[in-house]
């Protein structure tokens, strides 16, 4: 694949996901809950896929392709598609009420949505039949992903990344949320053996890399570096709820929302960071 | 059955570029191996992964593709239920689930192959559609409707190989409407699938003996062709329903409850398959018998 060309503005990368978080926190006030952890963590990420790596103006079709698979990370897709157009601030207004159409999860037929996530272990295979769509129509359009540690744990995720490379879908780009927390605790103390994980995904012939998964610039020169010829992996070793203190590594900022003195803390927070 | 189904497809992946068959595994046969060569970007085994098979459908349907999953019933249904109900149902993409050798067919290997209460499930999902034909001719018109329609999913319920022919000289098949075999005064025989054939042997006999037999082919169960039913209930002295399904969920039920509706004044008997798994290794015949179904014991019921 094509060498990074052009310098990387670390500065606007960072602007933009402190961007981001501020309008999650906004959001966070109108409603109880919203898995503003889980966006926190993936941030950078989902960030890095937007603006740094798709492409928006393909001939053949139209754009690059995004998936959500950790649909209950789409807090930071909801703040990237409001900011690119493709969503309203009404949008956002109503999120989570019986007037809007944003839920917690993504849902099929909202602006930049590609699919209907929620329930882990979906996404991977879904992208691996867009992937063979847009192989068999020899377009070169990659398929963006990004999963949670916690739905590599589902059989089905493995029934995809097994897929994937057998069918040698070079044409998908994958992301692993590894901040190594879901709800009943440390997913490194819970269940040791789901560790390492790089190397699973080697063995199952994936291209395979670990980078920070808040470093924006560390993940979008290992994608542009990539080999091209398999599958590609991000193993992203990420912090659930970064960027705000009292949120990091605590499981329970995976949903809910701060009260109002929580709120301005991580406002002062998330400010001093720029 | 498999045959005219296979037949069929390869026809319909010739006249559209974006048709697509993901199979577990296993293929059916006859002009299977045409598609799996001339269209073999088309052909996607992903082996023992149903749930994946499910998914890769809805992502090709989401591109814009007219995929078809292809196992037996019971793992391209039961197996990845939350990818059929969540991928296609709720993103209501037209991907046929195809539910090959439903029912006790596979009689000789148990319990964990039959499917028994598959109208029930992929009837209760929203946005599913459920179609069985009884036999290769109405196959072949159900396939070609399932690659060329765009509603969204549909659960197609089909046999195995070897099933006579029941329709010749019957009226045209359309989706949604229920299909007069044969038309009489006295009863009607309301049936769909591979057991029609049984159907058609209570029909024979009850004919013999001087009754004016109906005999209905209800090939789409959803959306079960209502008008259709009451039509049926309200023309006829006696309606009967066999039915290779459990008896919650199906055309037995759904039937009583349209006769309930419209207080259809008819005498209604309904067989179906019981509320029990049995151990039974025997042939197809003598499951169903085990059920209770059998042509002896239907006619003797409704004498």
């Amino acid at each position: 694949m094509a060498t990074l060309t052009n310098a990387f503005n670390t500065d606007e990368a960072r602007q933009r996901c402190t961007r981001y978080r501020r309008r999650i926190l906004e959001v966070s006030q109108q409603v109880m809950a919203l898995h503003i952890g889980s966006a926190y963590s993936c941030t950078e990420i989902v960030d890095g896929i937007y603006n740094e790596l798709m492409r928006h103006d393909l001939e053949n079709s139209g754009s690059d392709v995004f998936l959500m698979s950790k649909g209950h990370g789409c807090m930071i897709q909801y703040a990237i598609l409001e900011e690119r157009g493709a969503l309203s601030r009404a949008d956002m207004d109503a999120y989570c009420t019986s007037g809007g159409v944003l839920g917690c999860h993504p849902d099929i037929g909202n602006p930049g949505i590609e699919a209907a996530t929620g329930a882990l272990g979906h996404g991977l295979s879904m992208v691996v039949g867009m992937a063979l769509a847009e192989r068999a129509r020899n377009n070169d359009t990659v398929i963006f992903t990004v999963l949670s540690d916690g739905e590599v744990q589902e059989g089905s995720t493995w029934e995809a990344i097994l897929m994937a490379s057998s069918f040698g879908l070079s044409n998908i780009v994958a992301f692993v949320d590894n901040n190594d927390f879901q709800s009943l605790g440390r997913t490194s103390e819970t269940h040791p053996s789901f560790y390492p994980l790089k190397e699973k995904f080697d063995a199952f012939g994936w291209e395979t890399v670990e980078v920070d998964g808040h470093d924006s610039q560390a993940m979008t020169e290992a994608v542009r570096s990539r080999n091209g010829d398999r599958p590609f992996m991000v193993v992203a070793k990420t912090t659930k709820g970064k960027g705000v203190s009292y949120m990091e590594n605590v499981p329970i900022w995976h949903y809910r929302s701060p009260d109002k003195d929580e709120y301005i803390q991580a406002l002062q927070e998330l400010e001093a960071a720029l | 059955m498999r045959n005219a189904f296979s037949e069929a497809l390869y026809e319909e992946a010739t006249k559209n570029p974006e048709v697509y068959i993901v199979v577990a595994d296993i293929s059916p046969a006859g002009s299977m191996a045409k598609f799996s060569t001339e269209y073999s970007e088309r052909f996607i085994n992903v082996g023992v992964a149903e749930q994946s098979m499910i998914g890769i459908c809805a992502g090709l349907a989401l591109r814009g593709c007219q995929p078809f999953a292809y196992t037996i019933a019971t793992f391209s249904l039961y197996r990845p239920f939350e990818m059929v109900r969540d991928d296609l149902c709720y993103q209501n993409l037209p991907v046929t689930v195809v539910g090959m050798g439903a029912g006790v067919i596979y009689s000789t290997l148990g319990g964990t192959h039959h499917t028994q209460e598959d109208i029930a499930i992929a009837g209760a999902i929203p946005n599913m559609q459920i179609i069985a034909p009884c036999d290769p001719d109405e196959c072949r018109e159900a396939t070609r409707h399932c690659a060329t329609q765009k509603t969204g999913p549909v659960y197609l319920r089909l046999g195995k190989a070897g099933e006579p022919p029941l329709t010749e000289g019957a009226e045209p098949w359309e989706f949604g409407k229920l299909r007069y075999l044969r038309r009489g005064t006295d009863v009607c025989i309301l049936t769909y699938g591979v057991i029609t054939k049984m159907a058609t042997e209570v029909a024979n006999q009850l004919a013999a003996q001087g009754t004016s037999v109906s005999l209905v082919s209800c090939h789409t169960v959803k959306p079960l062709d209502r008008t259709g039913i009451v039509q049926a209930l309200n023309s006829h002295d006696q309606v009967i329903v066999i039915e290779e399904h459990a008896p919650q969920g199906g055309l037995a039920p759904q039937t009583k409850q349209i006769a309930w509706e419209i207080n259809a004044t008819c005498r209604l008997d309904t067989f179906t398959l019981q509320d029990k798994f049995i151990h039974n290794y025997g042939s197809y015949d003598d499951l169903l018998a085990e059920h209770g179904l059998e042509p002896k014991r239907i006619l003797a019921a409704v004498a």
